[in-house]
């Protein structure tokens, strides 16, 4: 796993906290070029250390305007700030016009700020495929936050919670009703919701729904409804509430995550020192909890098979190619010879034991 | 070369003069020429385009000026890079340029530069043709 004499150079430069070498190293990421696997495992051997927040939501709900003000709120306590900003690919071009810069253009000049905007590049996620790595990179080289704005969400690209620690949702009176959230599955991955523009009409409903179907969720929507006949239950003295209590499971104790919802004015600041300080609640619980380690395993769980399914497809791409297996394959595919599954299973074989030819 | 490598351009609109027209124009082309394109709006100083062109490690810079300010603010932004160890970028550009301004600002470093009327085919195989050349390690 030695790394060639240029990827020294340039880990030696990265450890320095040169900017221009953690440039290099994320293209060299993104890229996938060659050694970059040697690389990032060097840089790895720090462990994860920064806290990673994420933001998601449709298109123009503002998510690059709250990241800029956040992370100037941040650069004035001090910390450094990585940002990373991820945009689609254009599926016919293979082009991608990345515009969360334009947001952002205030931080551009600030040394303890560094945005590096990504391309999807067909990854669909909401995510780049390396978009989990250039995060490690920027962990590595020792910003205190990492944040990463996903490309905006229609209904399934939720890769994000597997790239941040705290994921906050933000969404606008025009993105719909609370069902449209719980369809997208972003009712399970948010930690922070944020209703942005919440100047425009719909605000208050949208906001109330939601906050109905966390309660959903949580199964306590009906926790502030007094009980029948005007019993309050919570009231009934003596052993029977005690055992009640007692036999709560462990799992339901207080000591859980209550999603805030938020309003806010990303263009006037309005309602961002909330998100700020539900951020760093967040935080505070994750690590209190233990629930930040869960996280940071469960992610390892996911680069781990990410890693071994990109190797194995890149050696299943080789091995179909090679001695032009394939290129014969298809002509016997297509004089009924053989299938698509026999061509596959050949491939397959060679691939898990290439001695036996 | 990586089979992911993509020719990564930084179209930045300098100065004060608010027609960001023709770089909207060629971003739109560099992206469907399969250019991963950073567009950073307007109004931008020479220290806030090589930041971001350095951040985003992109190969070229292109400045788009229709303001007359192109013999200030194209040998501004090269000093930077060259400050910046962003030496092996390209700068090109295009706007309201006269010839021989153009040339003596090629003769400072700087790549070719495109007048009104050019077809966006031509910038992109500029570009092309440079990165085929040049593309760094």
């Amino acid at each position: 796993m030695a790394l060639s004499a240029s990827l020294q150079a340039l880990l030696d430069r990265f450890h320095a906290g040169t900017t221009t070498a953690l440039a290099r190293a994320i293209s060299l990421v993104e890229d996938e070029r060659e050694g970059f696997q040697d690389f990032m495992h060097e840089v790895l051997k720090v462990g994860p250390r920064t806290a990673r927040v994420g933001f998601t939501g449709p298109p123009g709900a503002g998510k690059s305007s709250i990241v800029a003000t956040l992370a100037t709120a941040y650069r004035a306590r001090g910390e450094d700030v990585g940002v990373v900003a991820v945009d689609p690919t254009s599926p016919f071009s293979g082009g991608a016009l990345l515009g969360d810069r334009i947001r952002m253009n205030e931080l551009t000049t600030d040394a303890g700020i560094f945005i590096r905007s990504m391309a999807t590049r067909g990854s669909l996620g909401g995510l780049a495929t390396t978009t989990k790595e250039v995060m490690d990179l920027m962990d590595a080289f020792g910003f205190a936050r990492v944040l990463v704005e996903s490309v905006g969400v229609g209904q399934t690209e939720l890769e994000i919670t597997a790239a941040a620690d705290t994921v906050v949702v933000v969404l606008v009176p025009e993105s719909g009703d609370a069902i449209q959230a719980m369809k997208a599955g972003l009712m399970e991955i948010a930690d922070v919701f944020v209703v942005n523009k919440a100047d425009r009409p719909g605000a208050d409903r949208l906001v109330k729904e939601i906050r109905q179907a966390i309660h959903l969720r949580a199964g306590s929507a009906l926790r502030d409804v007094p009980a029948h006949h005007g019993v309050d239950l919570s009231r009934l003295g003596g052993a029977g509430s005690a055992r009640a209590v007692k036999e709560r499971p462990a799992r339901a104790e207080p000591q859980g995550w209550e999603i805030p919802v938020l309003r806010t004015v990303a263009q006037s600041g309005d309602g961002l020192p909330e998100v700020l300080e539900a951020v760093d609640r967040h935080r505070e619980w994750l690590t209190k909890s233990g629930e930040l380690g869960l996280r940071r395993r469960a992610r390892a769980r996911v680069r781990v098979q990410n890693v071994v399914d990109r190797e194995l497809r890149r050696l299943a791409r080789h091995t179909a190619a090679s001695g032009g297996r394939l290129e014969h394959g298809l002509d016997a595919i297509v004089q009924g010879a053989e299938t698509p599954y026999s061509v596959a299973r050949e491939v397959l074989a060679d691939l898990l034991d290439p001695e036996a030819r | 070369m990586s089979e992911n490598r993509k020719i990564r351009v930084l179209v930045a609109k300098p100065g004060l003069d608010g027609h960001d027209r023709g770089a909207k124009v060629i971003a739109a082309a560099f992206r469907d020429a399969g250019f991963e394109v950073i567009y950073t709006g307007l109004h931008q100083t020479p220290e806030m385009i090589v930041n971001a062109a350095v951040q985003e490690d992109v190969d070229v810079v292109a400045m788009s000026i229709l303001s007359g300010a192109h013999m200030t603010l194209f040998p501004r932004v090269k000093a930077l890079l060259d400050e910046a160890g962003a030496d092996h970028v390209l700068l090109t550009g295009g706007g309201i340029i006269p010839e021989e301004d153009a040339a003596v600002l090629e003769g400072q470093g700087i790549g070719r530069l495109f007048g009104p009327g050019t077809s966006t085919e031509d910038a992109i195989a500029y570009v092309r043709d440079w990165f085929a050349q040049h593309e760094p390690v």
